[in-house]
């Protein structure tokens, strides 16, 4: 007899079989077999992704016991899945960690590689089995198979055995129950009162099944019985009853006894005329172990049925709070366009149903409940999944989106971030064109002081005036084309009278010139225009906007990341301390930091920074932290010395050593794809295995003349059939595995039917 | 032409001056398009063409349009539901309950301004598609009957030859692109000996009192037999009902041109045995006796030859004369004709090859599955005439599915003669979802004809973006480059609506217990018409086309993922159907569909290399989706996102080395890995 543990690696078709032996082993064990090594000797021995069981002694013990004994006879085993065993003798010279200080504490190791595993007290590897079974299970097991080889009736070697899988998970417990289910003998004859019968069988709380026979039938029923047995191995008991010789009456049509495992259930008289109807008769009354052990199944990995998109996740738990939707008008086909042409309107289009648009929905409701009472702008919404005409005619075709429709003026689409503020924001400075004509010099130092729109530069810190003389009209052109692209976004004002020289020469800027406020810092910078072109405009204004020694947000980093260089960012908890401030800023002047981003985290008004900082440390060091993030040409992080104080000199030799290779990185951010998160229904394997199934029935061989007409009824049988199944037996990673046994026992089907 | 006026007042005087410009009748007056037949289908094409500003005509037999409907149903009752209410205000997806209307851009122009009966009377039908052709100002030349069309070979010409049409006046239209919508107006005819005696369904009486007291038998089991004996019912002894072959319900067939319930009082009386009968024959093999006081007797055609022609009716041998309890052993006072239609060829010279098609698409010309003719190329069939295509499948043959295939074949033309590519929408991946959600749950076309006009979904490279085509001819997948203009280069979706396929039949139980399916991992095993999406790597060749697996509408897919049927055809539940769709879409792309939050988006930029889609096309292009305090909460206490696929990197990077390279304080490994092996960290 032999038992083959068969493991196949998730999908991929690659699977390694080894085989040994475990019961009957006719092998005589020697000592020599297990190699003994100091530890320094072991430890050269490992090869990465190798496995390893290292049995740590001192030297000084006795050379027998009775587990080294059971080690001893694992080696085999062991070897044959590519797992070396050896007894590691503690020598004083040199002690390992693994080496404990008593006698009686000594442990056994499994190393994978040089990773340490898993580590065993010996006593939990009491014998044989119990050693092969424990590291077995210390590696991945999850798709492994076990399959019964009935070996012991075969006569001839060039024969093939008959083999059972074992459909049970692959545990301790299961694997032995299985085993001793195999050995159970395969069909005994009885002539007693099945009620009174009992086998292993019971008390391994499998049910019995007799066929019932009488002499004149005897030679046939063995037959069916034999066959039966083997359908049933491992599920039931079987047994040969004969009747001739019985006692007790049975009824007289009965020809199937079937005989629960609880106690004291009385047995049930059937007349199945079909191994298929005792087949399943069984397995449907062993249908609640099943369930209970696929739940656990279930347990342990993720349900393809769980939602793991956090936006359709939180809508969904947020979907009986009561919105205030009336602070924003709803919009319909009838009232779309009067509403819209009527007065300056903000139109947010969406669709009920869809996630993104939901959660977009409540930043929208917020910028309605901080406007109110204070906008001229209508804000407005419209359900695509209503109204699709209308979104379609208004060119929406991705949602949600939001269109901004001021009176005599081409729709605006909103192409900032979708949220509360950044929307708030695109409104608010609407309320003005873009770019303001400013006609007076007093004018133009109130808009750059920030005076002249002292409401709207909370909203925009920044405030651009472009200087042109007044002959320039292509380059005014253009630049009134910028302003306009970027209404919502930033203030732009535009100075072309004929004095602008004065203006020009007291920023030093020689025309055509943008000036550019600061109002936080009260600084006002001359940027020279070298290009006009629209396009350069504002890619010139939407790089000034960049500061140099920025704090990262949520909002604010896409503008940075963009750049594609590395981050040199300063986590702080808190504000930034103004000396490494100072001390950055310094650097950012001599040109030191032009290759990356100086740039600073403030943990309170970030949260999320934390999670990156679990990323990258581990333990988290003390605050703050200066790191290096190679975000767009390997991923390495570095970590500037945390026993160093942040100064200018300390900096740049850290810069230098990195610049040097000197420097080893203390992670490196993981660069995997984004895969599918799990797998999908494999509706087509279940398909092609339905049609199968179906075909294997339409061999006119195994096929009774009224199956004919019944085959399209038994299609829907089938249907319900499988609906009353408990759910999980159904998904994928079940289906394969239930399927393939299913086809396997197909095919042998047809021959042996009663 | 500029003669497109807008009442129907213009429309003589328009002829006129058209015919009073052309005065010399031997030069052909040329048109791009032409279209025979101003019924549903020929005014729906001369809508398309009108709109897209082509050169076009209609050619109409009568005075004004629909002319079959002021004759047809004779009882007047049409069973395209008018369904006027659906709760939904989706104008899109209403279409799909309404089987009247033509499409427009006209809201003014649906069915249901037109008449509030379920199943609305013919003339409403007439007057509206009077109205369609007026409103829109249609160019219908009517009063126009072309009594032949030839071929004449041009090389110049846009398919290699010209369509000649002459009209009752000798006038030649000469034409390059030839749509032929005249319908079915041919009545089906049996030959056999008696089929004299036999009225038929387009000239008997429709007054019930031409029936009173008499014994009448029907020929047929369409919806005009049933039709016809639902109306004299109440009136006559009895009715039998004899047909080739058995019913077929359309509520258990799915297909429309079934016998429909409105129709079915017969079935009613016949089963509860109030003397009406329904009976299974050939007809061909029947022959009906006139007897000497003039009623009707049923035997069969080889009796009579048996007897010769000489005997006088009462003393041929009748079938009850050897079988006393044969079924049709009454002499009856009448017998009708309903046996349906047939195209009518005769006008089509030869050289046009238009033939008809085998099987039980005798009484339809012969087509591909883009409606054009086998034989000539630029010869278009639509409307009723085309259900050759998907006869008893699906509603080609019906305004409600015809509609649909008439934009079909528009777009194919644009593209093949004035170089516009079939319309899509170019969207985001990330779009890539909704945009299934949105139409399996509104689209019309797919929904009404179902199994021939599918949405086709063309990936671009590194699945970043696709493009949406809609209601493309599913049968024509293999052409779709050459028919749309569009590339396929990257992989493809097929969405298609299908009805389970051992579900529905003429002799199966539809109403089985466990009919409908709610779990999403049953859903393939789906029953209910419910939207099934095909992914293919490549596009399908014509051999992959031509050969596919039997009672599959397309060839076998790398994937295919079939969204659980719904009661209320409403596919929006987030598990139920959208998260199937999406796991779906993620495997096929290989690629994670998710949405996320700025904030993890944020978090993967700073941590990772590589961003997920939703990421990298929203938060980095600054259009990132923030979230609100309370959805914040929620995203906390679902702890999402869990990263399934990503295994900790530092792992390995900084696991220990054991023996004698022990570093002496080495950090540890704290990764969920490293956790659940139970691992003793203290003794490394």
């Amino acid at each position: 007899m032999q038992l083959e543990l068969i493991m196949s690696s998730g999908f991929s078709v690659f699977r390694v079989a080894i085989s040994f032996v475990i019961m009957c082993i006719s092998y005589m064990p020697t000592i020599d077999s297990l190699p003994e090594l100091s530890p320094q000797k072991y430890f050269s021995t490992l090869q990465p992704g190798k496995a390893s069981l290292a049995y740590f002694c001192q030297a000084d013990s006795p050379r027998t016991s009775v587990f080294l004994e059971e080690l001893n006879e694992a080696v085999r085993p062991l070897q044959d899945y590519g797992i070396s065993v050896a007894k590691v003798n503690c020598v004083k010279e040199e002690t390992s960690r693994y080496c404990g200080k008593e006698k009686d504490f000594m442990k056994a190791y499994l190393f994978k590689g040089n990773i340490l595993l898993r580590e065993f007290p010996t006593d939990t590897l009491f014998d044989v089995n119990a050693i092969v079974a424990h590291v077995l299970f210390s590696e991945d097991v999850e798709y492994a198979h076990l399959y019964f080889f009935h070996c012991k009736l075969v006569l001839d070697l060039t024969q093939q055995c008959r083999r059972t899988l074992m459909e049970q998970p692959l545990t301790t417990l299961n694997i032995h129950l299985f085993i001793k289910r195999m050995k159970a003998p395969l069909l005994t004859e009885v002539a007693e009162d099945p009620q009174q019968v009992s086998t292993v069988h019971l008390q391994l709380g499998l049910p019995l099944v007799f066929i019932v026979s009488q002499q004149a039938t005897y030679e046939a029923d063995r037959r069916t019985a034999e066959w039966v047995a083997w359908r049933l191995l491992g599920k039931a008991g079987v047994l040969l009853l004969l009747r001739d010789s019985l006692e007790v009456n049975i009824p007289q049509h009965a020809n199937v006894v079937f005989k629960r495992a609880e106690k004291g259930v009385p047995v049930e008289f059937l007349v199945l005329h079909d191994v298929d109807l005792i087949i399943s008769h069984v397995e449907n009354n062993m249908h609640i172990e099943e369930i209970q052990e696929d739940e656990d199944d279930d347990v342990e990995g993720p349900d393809i049925d769980t939602q793991d998109d956090e936006v359709a996740e939180s809508v969904y738990r947020d979907r009986k709070r009561k919105l205030p939707l009336e602070l924003t008008v709803e919009l319909t086909e009838e009232s779309f366009n009067a509403t819209v042409m009527a007065s300056d309107n903000i139109v947010l289009f969406y669709v009920d149903w869809q996630a993104v648009s939901m959660a977009f929905l409540q930043s929208y409701i917020d910028v309605a409940i901080k406007l109110k009472g204070t906008s001229t702008m209508l804000l407005t919404r419209i359900n695509c999944a209503d109204w699709s005409d209308v979104c379609t005619k208004q060119n929406v075709t991705e949602f949600p989106f939001v269109k901004m429709y001021k009176k005599g003026k081409n729709p605006v689409s909103y192409t900032g971030m979708l949220g509360t503020e950044d929307l708030l924001k695109f409104i608010q400075l609407n309320r003005i064109s873009y770019p303001v004509n400013i006609t007076s010099i007093q004018e133009a130092e109130e808009y750059l002081s920030g005076e002249l729109y002292k409401d709207l530069i909370s909203y925009s810190s920044i405030s651009i005036l472009g200087l042109f003389s007044p002959t320039m009209t292509t380059a005014k052109e253009d630049f009134s084309e910028a302003g306009n692209y970027l209404k919502g976004y930033v203030i732009t004002g535009i100075y072309s009278e004929e004095d602008v020289l004065l203006l020009s020469n007291k920023y030093a800027a020689t025309l055509p010139a943008l000036l550019l406020a600061r109002h936080t810092e009260g600084k006002i910078e001359s940027i020279p225009l070298a290009s006009t072109h629209a396009q350069d405009v504002v890619q010139i204004i939407t790089d000034a906007l960049l500061e140099t020694f920025p704090e990262i947000t949520v909002e604010n980093l896409p503008s940075y990341f963009r750049l594609q260089k590395p981050l040199l960012m300063l986590f702080s908890d808190g504000s930034v301390n103004p000396q490494y401030k100072n001390s950055i800023l310094i650097l950012v002047k001599q040109k030191y930091l032009d290759s990356f981003i100086p740039c600073w985290l403030n943990l309170k008004n970030t949260p999320v920074g934390r999670g990156i900082l679990q990323a990258y440390f581990d333990p988290l060091p003390p605050l703050p932290l200066l790191v290096l993030v190679n975000l767009h040409s390997g991923g390495q992080v570095f970590v500037f010395p945390s026993d160093q104080a942040i100064t200018e000199e300390n900096l740049v030799l850290w810069l230098k050593k990195l610049e040097a290779g000197l420097e080893n990185p203390i992670t490196i951010l993981p660069a995997q794809e984004w895969k599918p998160p799990l797998p999908a229904y494999d509706f087509l394997s279940m398909m092609d295995a339905a049609t199968s199934q179906h075909a294997t029935k339409k061999l006119p061989k195994c096929m009774k003349e009224t199956d004919v007409q019944e085959n399209d009824k038994e299609q829907h049988e089938d249907k319900s059939a499988v609906r009353k199944e408990p759910i999980e037996t159904l998904r994928i990673k079940h289906w394969n595995r239930s399927n393939w046994f299913k086809e396997a026992e197909k095919s042998f089907k047809c021959d042996k039917e009663l | 032409m500029g003669l497109s006026a807008a009442t129907p007042l213009w429309s003589s005087p328009g002829l006129l001056l058209a015919i009073a410009l052309h005065p010399a009748l031997s030069v052909p007056t040329h048109r791009d398009y032409c279209v025979l037949g101003a019924g549903p289908a020929g005014l729906q094409m001369a809508y398309f063409l009108q709109r897209a500003g082509r050169d076009y005509a209609v050619f109409e037999r009568t005075q004004r349009p629909g002319s079959f409907f002021t004759r047809y149903p004779r009882h007047r009752k049409l069973i395209s539901i008018n369904k006027r209410y659906t709760g939904n205000a989706n104008s899109e997806f209403n279409l799909r309950h309404d089987w009247n209307s033509l499409l427009s851009h006209d809201p003014r122009l649906l069915f249901r301004h037109y008449s509030r009966a379920y199943f609305p009377d013919a003339h409403d039908m007439v007057r509206y598609l009077s109205d369609f052709a007026d409103t829109l100002g249609l160019h219908v030349l009517y009063n126009t009957t072309i009594t032949h069309v030839t071929l004449d070979k041009d090389q110049r010409a846009w398919n290699g030859h010209h369509f000649i049409l002459t009209d009752q006046k000798g006038h030649v239209h000469r034409c390059s692109v030839l749509l032929v919508a005249t319908g079915l107006s041919v009545p089906n005819q049996v030959d056999f000996p008696g089929s004299e005696y036999v009225e038929g369904y387009e000239s008997v009486s429709v007054d019930p009192e031409d029936f009173v007291g008499q014994n009448v038998l029907i020929l047929g089991r369409g919806n005009s037999a049933f039709e016809t004996a639902d109306n004299i019912l109440g009136v006559t002894n009895f009715i039998h009902m004899l047909s080739r072959s058995r019913v077929r319900l359309s509520w258990a067939t799915h297909y429309v041109g079934d016998l429909r319930a409105i129709n079915n009082g017969l079935l009613d009386t016949y089963q509860l045995k109030s003397l009406d009968g329904l009976l299974e024959s050939d007809l061909t093999d029947l022959a009906i006796l006139k007897d000497s006081k003039g009623k009707f007797h049923v035997t069969l055609k080889f009796f009579l030859e048996e007897a010769g022609s000489n005997q006088s009716a009462d003393s041929i041998p009748l079938p009850q004369d050897d079988n006393d309890n044969f079924a049709m052993r009454v002499a009856y006072d009448r017998v009708i004709r309903c046996l349906g239609w047939n195209f009518d060829f005769s006008i089509f010279n030869k050289s046009l090859r238009l033939n008809s098609g085998n099987a039980f698409g005798k009484k339809y010309p012969l087509i591909r599955a883009s409606y054009e003719s086998k034989g000539s190329r630029g010869l278009f069939i639509l409307g009723t005439a085309s259900h050759s295509v998907d006869y008893r499948k699906s509603a080609g043959g019906f305004i409600h599915g015809f509609r649909y295939t008439a934009r079909a074949v528009h777009r194919l033309l644009e593209h093949r003669h004035h170089g516009i590519t079939w319309p899509a929408t170019e969207l985001p991946i990330t779009q890539l979802t909704s945009s299934i959600v949105r139409r399996v749950n509104e689209a019309s076309g797919l929904y009404q004809m179902f199994g021939v006009l599918a949405d086709v979904i063309l990936l671009k490279e590194n699945a970043t973006a696709f493009e949406y085509l809609e209601e493309f001819p599913l049968q024509m997948l293999a052409q779709l480059e050459m028919l749309t203009g569009r590339k396929v280069q990257h992989g493809l979706f097929v969405i298609n609506m299908e009805y389970g396929r051992n579900f529905s039949g003429p002799d199966k139980d539809v109403f089985f217990d466990h009919r409908s399916v709610g779990h999403t991992e049953d859903a393939w095993q789906s029953n209910f018409l419910h939207p099934v999406i095909y992914y293919y790597r490549h596009l399908p060749t014509e051999q992959e086309v031509r050969f596919r697996p039997a009672h599959w509408p397309l060839p076998r897919p790398t994937a295919i993922h079939h969204i659980v049927e719904d009661f209320l055809t409403d596919w929006t539940a987030p598990i139920g159907h959208i998260l199937p769709l999406r796991r779906f879409l993620e495997n096929c792309l290989d690629t994670d569909l998710r949405s996320f939050y700025a904030e993890s988006c944020f978090l993967f930029a700073l941590t990772r290399q590589k961003l997920p889609p939703f990421c990298q096309q929203g938060y980095l292009r600054m259009r990132g989706l923030m979230s609100t305090e309370s959805l914040r909460q929620h995203r906390v206490e679902s702890r999402l996102p869990r990263n399934h696929a990503a295994t900790d990197s530092r792992l390995e990077d900084s696991s220990q080395q054991p023996g004698d390279h022990e570093p002496p304080d080495a950090p540890m490994a704290t990764g969920p890995l490293a956790q659940s092996l139970d691992s003793n960290k203290e003794e490394l």
